[in-house]
């Protein structure tokens, strides 16, 4: 009886598995693996693949005559989860793309095994400047922002407005220890002084000792090299204790899920650098519009790079006339990308997108005129000029 | 000032105190933690869900009645506590025959549950709840700047959980409860309602989260994870302090807020795991808990 059992249930496990999904020649296939449950889960999460539907339905729903299909899952900011669901893909469900969400760890991951299947990988979410740097791939595209990117933004703003001594708080892993470098280096380079950092692990219950320490050192700025909730209560600690009379703070990463839940008494005046911002252009509105309609919020920069990414990949398989990922790849470093998201954009040969980044700042409440009228442009920066010159680290792009 | 092993007197002062804010709410949850497994024998893995669902009672009591923070401070550990009668009277129950793995289980699984439909309704990145106006600003000590609300938490619990302590080891009622424990249906021949008592007990633990999660309510996000990283530390608490151990929750919550806090400035990298590695040692050491009875 017991044996009888265990038969039937690996008969049906076995079932489960192979079973899943078949392989289909006639169907294109995209993935998106995000953080979809946790701390993450606001910036692109599920409104994320219902923007990638979107994109695919806008496109048409079929490309080279084949109808596309958008697989999603969560990786629960698991490296080795997010990486055995897109091995598992790219083996069983005929992937063709994917989409990397939040999280730079889980990024990593992933263009490990990009590279060995040889699948585009669109990093969405991910800020790691490392992703196009020591760990690029043939395959990869790092499409929304990266640290690099943030760093020359904000910290530049703010080093020229006078702040010119830094103390970091940084989130320990690859993200915050490299945006606190990137920043580093810019107010360096701009004559401005590091007087040190303390490394905070994620999802702190409490801020308040490391901010005690920040306060502690007379830097002149607070630098806040973290994402998300703990970006949201480290902020709210620094109002609550009077750091924020004696110190600035810089978000060297704020998504507008982030203002909007701090809201605009406790966020004015913080300077930020974004991709995109739902009220730049008739545009943007637009897509503004059409998400709040079904999501009651304003779509962040990576969910507007989701969209983007989607058609710029169709896009280039449709003008190549085939999935080949070498030659898609091949045709998405030579395209230009227009649409809601940016205007000229290009990927550049070590797989970072080259587009324009906005520097911001937070409108006070009496600045405010409509909901969700939070930022106040600050500078338009070049592609160029936000993500910096090729360094060389990557093999693809030798210097 | 001088310095003591190379930190300055100053920010010991001030971590001190902040170690006790923090204490302030591991007291508190492993308190209501403490109560649960000391009384019924229930591994209550439901806790942090409970604290979660305090803070967003308030919010929305806020939000869409207007009550104001005083009122959601009764109100809230009320309501959440009611739920968790109903909890223990149609699912809990059920288990008390059974290993406490079970209502183990059980708890984990409501917990999940609690906060997956949280994270559907409000998603993951929270809503701010602000500090009533009486309690805005702060007090400067002079070695730091004290926010009056956080001077607040640390009264407001102290009182609490030595409260409840009193009712427990000191009255008639406690004298009861802790009777169950020992031989229930010897109490139940006196003529105790029993499993009265249990469900007010569980009620009562509950309250004691929910109430934990009011007052965490304007110091971080209200967000629908906010429960889940801190139920783990929270269970090592009440694993140093003795399972069950109501004084051994409270006392060994306030030191480990505090012990956490200089780690925080001593190697920060590790600010996360010191409660475990002192768990790991008092597991070794003294198995029962600091304050547990062999």
């Amino acid at each position: 009886m017991k044996l009888r059992m265990v038969i039937l249930a690996t008969a049906a496990a076995l079932a489960a598995a192979s079973g899943g999904r078949a392989l289909a020649a006639d169907e294109v296939v995209i993935g998106d693996i995000d953080d979809m449950s946790g701390v993450y889960a606001d910036v692109m999460g599920a409104a994320g693949v219902e923007v990638v539907r979107w994109a695919v339905a806008d496109f048409g729903g079929t490309v080279l005559g084949k109808k596309i299909t958008v697989l999603s899952a969560d990786h629960q900011n698991k490296p080795d989860i997010g990486a055995a669901k897109f091995r598992e893909w790219a083996d069983q469900s005929g992937l063709n793309m994917l989409l990397g969400g939040s999280n730079t760890g889980v990024n990593i991951a992933m263009a490990k095994v990009a590279a060995a299947k040889k699948v585009p990988l669109f990093n969405i979410g991910p800020g790691g400047a490392s992703l196009t740097n020591e760990d690029c791939t043939a395959y990869s595209v790092h499409y929304t922002y990266d640290t690099v990117a943030l760093a020359n933004g904000t910290a530049t703003a703010i080093v020229n407005a006078g702040g010119k001594s830094w103390f970091y708080l940084t989130a320990d892993y690859a993200f915050g220890t490299q945006l606190q470098a990137a920043a580093s280096k810019v107010v360096e380079g701009h004559g401005g002084k590091n007087l040190g950092a303390v490394r905070v692990p994620l999802g702190a219950a409490d801020f308040s000792s490391f901010l005690l320490q920040a306060q502690a050192s007379g830097a002149q700025v607070l630098g806040l090299a973290n994402a998300g909730t703990d970006f949201s209560n480290s902020l709210k600690a620094a109002n609550e204790f009077g750091i924020t009379k004696t110190m600035k703070p810089a978000a060297l990463l704020a998504f507008i899920t982030d203002i909007n839940s701090l809201g605009l008494p406790a966020a004015q005046g913080l300077y930020l650098t974004t991709a995109w911002y739902w009220d730049l252009s008739p545009e943007t509105r637009a897509f503004g519009k059409r998400f709040f309609a079904k999501f009651n919020r304003e779509p962040t920069m990576d969910q507007a790079g989701a969209y983007s990414a989607t058609l710029t990949y169709l896009k280039a398989v449709k003008a190549v006339g085939s999935t080949d990922p070498d030659k898609v790849m091949a045709e998405l470093k030579k395209a230009k990308i227009n649409d809601m998201f940016t205007k000229g954009g290009y990927i550049r040969a070590d797989g970072a997108m080259i587009h324009d980044m906005y520097v911001m700042q937070v409108k006070t409440p009496k600045e405010s005129k409509y909901p969700w009228d939070y930022y106040r442009l600050v500078k338009k920066m070049s592609g160029e000029e936000a993500f910096g010159p090729i360094t060389g680290l990557c093999p693809l792009a030798p210097k | 000032m001088s310095d003591v092993f190379g930190i300055p007197v100053a920010v010991i002062l001030g971590q001190l105190m902040l170690g006790l804010v923090n204490g302030s709410f591991y007291a508190l949850l492993s308190l209501g933690l403490a109560v649960i497994f000391g009384l019924m024998g229930v591994v209550n893995f439901a806790h942090g869900a409970f604290y979660t669902l305090g803070a967003f009672a308030a919010l929305l009591g806020l939000q869409l009645l207007g009550i104001n923070y005083w009122v959601a401070l009764v109100a809230a550990p009320l309501a959440v506590g009611l739920v968790g009668i109903v909890v223990e009277r149609l699912l809990l129950r059920r288990l008390y025959r059974l290993d406490p793995l079970y209502g183990l289980l059980l708890t984990f699984g409501l917990a999940l549950i609690a906060e997956g439909s949280l994270h559907q309704v409000f998603g993951a990145t929270g809503e701010s709840y602000p500090v009533p106006a009486a309690l805005a600003g702060g007090v400067n000590l002079g070695f730091m700047f004290l926010p009056l609300y956080r001077a607040w938490v640390i009264a407001a619990s102290v009182v609490v959980c030595f409260s409840t302590w009193f009712v427990i080891e000191r009255t008639r009622l406690g004298a009861t409860l802790r009777a169950a424990t020992e031989n229930a249906s010897l109490l139940q021949a006196f003529g105790v309602n029993v499993p009265l008592l249990m469900s007010v007990t569980y009620g009562g633990g509950v309250a004691l989260a929910a109430l934990a999660g009011v007052l965490a309510a304007p110091v971080v996000l209200v967000n629908s994870h906010m429960g889940s990283s801190l139920v783990i530390v929270v269970f090592a608490v009440v694993v140093i302090g003795g399972m069950g151990s109501i004084l051994g929750a409270i006392v060994s919550g306030l030191a480990l807020g505090i012990i956490e806090g200089f780690t925080k400035v001593i190697y920060p990298e590790a600010s996360n795991i010191v409660v475990f590695v002192i768990m790991a040692l008092v597991l070794i050491l003294r198995p029962a808990g600091l304050f547990g009875r062999e």
